[in-house]
């Protein structure tokens, strides 16, 4: 018997070879299609086979193994069209790096050509080594579905060139997109997420890359405290702090100052350093409102048209305006953005957070009660009424006896 | 064994048996009285092996139809009348027989409302045809 943290630590060694026995095989010329489908093949024979022979070399072997799966499935191929078989390269040894390896894998998963849903699920199986199973559960579609739409994906990038570099930018919203599309499910998709985001700070200086990264991990290192242990939503300014990953929190500061000392600002730097600013807060009373406002101020200067173009953080600063100049000057800020987002339960929920703040609870109560009616997740949903109904019993015009109508 | 859907509604269905304010108006304690209600039902469902699935559905809602051809699809704009049906969501269950899912329907029904008393709310019982053939010749 091999007991469960033996058997993850092998996997987690596994799939760590993943990017770089596949950019082997597409650097040399396979199809990615083919490559991708054959390495599968052959991580499904090592789990098989390496627990009672381990291999000397795990790389060499996976990539031996894929080899000839693709000789395989290349013969066969020639067999139905009734050709000559074809000619094949043996494996050359690697001469690159695992960084460089990754980032081309990244580039080709994040094809702009395909949609951000097909973007991920391929980086999480060509670059994550997950399985079709493992990223359906993730995502709680059927794995038929998934394992069509990886295929389709794949079919896409036949024929496109893949030795160009790819758009950096897309490969950071598609990373962002994984790590923000649960903490919940039988897969951590965040911690997936911080792992590939850190894998491509070691392929590029890009101090973006090191942005985002530091955004993970400042963000991820409250996971603890956000929700209480029935499954309710804790908010930021109730949150038992002690619960906090410190070492987390010092990793992401280090990569952010790493990123921010080459002096080329991007948005996730930014939103690193306003996370970094709650982080460092001992109590939510001691949060340096102020610095996150000029942090704000900066996020939203990066885009032409901020109410239309990045309407998130225009609301974002809205809150910290509210803390440093007052709770009426935010929901100033927050009308700006009624044509927008005015039919976004976020919209409602910043304008309860806000009215609360300035004390006027039954106007909290109804905000948060219309967040509530407009929010898509139950999670969420539930801690909105919760909010609504807890402002309506505290305020001050609550006369005691509820009214009976219908729901 | 049969499947049923055990639909929770926002509004439609018979009168209700005991009108009751939306929930962001009630007391603190008993909104956390109701949603401990509904996961409790979760659990026992799952721990019963009855449990399939379970879902809520957001009230926003339109209706769409074909609009003929190289016409955009039709849709309904704006709210419609207070009156029509609207699906909350469900549960889906797999019980060995219908008054087991009736049983259920009833437990779900009793969840505490304002004051901790029972909601009596209306559960709307379907069952799900099955998808494969009998094994057994039709009689």
């Amino acid at each position: 018997m091999i007991d469960e943290p033996t058997r993850r630590r092998d996997e987690g060694a596994l799939r760590a070879l993943v990017p770089r026995v596949l950019a082997g095989l597409v650097r040399r010329g396979e199809d990615f299609d083919a490559a991708e489908d054959a390495l599968q093949e052959a991580l499904l024979e090592a789990l098989r086979v390496w627990p009672e022979h381990p291999p000397r070399d795990p790389r060499a072997w996976l990539a031996t193994v894929a080899t000839r799966r693709l000789v395989d499935a290349r013969r066969s191929e020639a067999a139905r069209h009734g050709r000559e078989e074809a000619t094949y390269a043996e494996p050359r040894p690697a001469a690159t790096e695992e960084g460089d390896d990754t980032l081309f894998l990244l580039f080709c998963c994040c094809h702009p050509d395909l949609t951000p849903a097909s973007q991920v699920a391929l980086t999480l199986r060509a670059v994550g080594g997950l399985t079709t199973r493992e990223i359906a559960g993730a995502f709680y579609v059927p794995e038929a579905t998934m394992a069509q739409r990886i295929s389709r994906a794949k079919r896409a990038l036949q024929g496109r060139r893949l030795d160009q570099p790819g758009d950096l930018a897309v490969v950071l919203r598609v990373l962002y997109l994984v790590y923000t599309a649960g903490h919940a499910g039988r897969v951590d998709l965040a911690g997936e997420a911080i792992r590939l985001a850190r894998q491509l700070t070691l392929a590029t200086e890009e101090p973006e890359a090191r942005g985002l990264l530091a955004l993970m991990l400042l963000n991820h290192a409250r996971l603890p405290a956000r929700l209480d242990p029935e499954g309710r939503i804790v908010t930021l300014d109730r949150q038992d702090r002690g619960l906090w990953d410190t070492r987390e929190i010092g990793e992401g500061v280090r990569v952010l100052q790493s990123a921010l000392a080459v002096q080329r600002p991007g948005r996730y730097q930014v939103e690193a350093a306003i996370a970094a600013l709650h982080d460092d807060a001992a109590s939510a009373g001691e949060t340096d409102w102020p610095q996150i406002l000029a942090w704000y101020d900066d996020l939203v200067a990066l885009t032409d048209d901020p109410v239309r173009q990045d309407p998130a953080a225009v609301l974002g600063r809205a809150v910290a305006v509210g803390h440093v100049l007052g709770a009426a000057a935010g929901l100033r800020e927050t009308d700006r953005l009624r044509d927008v987002i005015g039919e976004r339960h976020r919209w409602h929920a910043v304008r309860g957070h806000l009215h609360e703040l300035g004390g006027d609870l039954p106007a909290a109560a109804t905000a948060y009660a219309e967040a509530g009616r407009r929010a898509t997740n139950v999670a969420e949903r539930d801690h909105l009424v919760r909010q609504a109904a807890r402002a309506r019993a505290a305020g001050p015009c609550r006369n005691g006896r509820l009214t009976e109508r219908p729901p | 064994m049969p499947k049923y859907l055990l639909l929770k509604h926002y509004r439609g269905g018979p009168a209700p048996h005991r009108p009751v304010p939306p929930m962001d108006q009630w007391a603190p304690e008993d909104v956390e009285a109701h949603m401990a209600f509904l996961k409790h039902v979760s659990e026992l469902l799952e721990e019963n092996g009855e449990y399939v699935d379970a879902q809520a559905l957001t009230p926003a809602r339109a209706w769409v139809r074909y609009g003929g051809p190289d016409a955009a699809p039709v849709t309904t704009d704006g709210p419609l009348p207070e009156t029509s049906d609207l699906v909350a969501g469900w549960y889906m269950i797999d019980v060995e027989s219908h008054e087991r899912a009736v049983e259920l329907a009833a437990y779900v029904s009793s969840e505490p409302g304002p004051g901790g008393e029972p909601l009596y709310e209306w559960i709307d019982v379907r069952e799900v045809m099955s998808g494969a053939p009998s094994a057994t010749d039709p009689a």
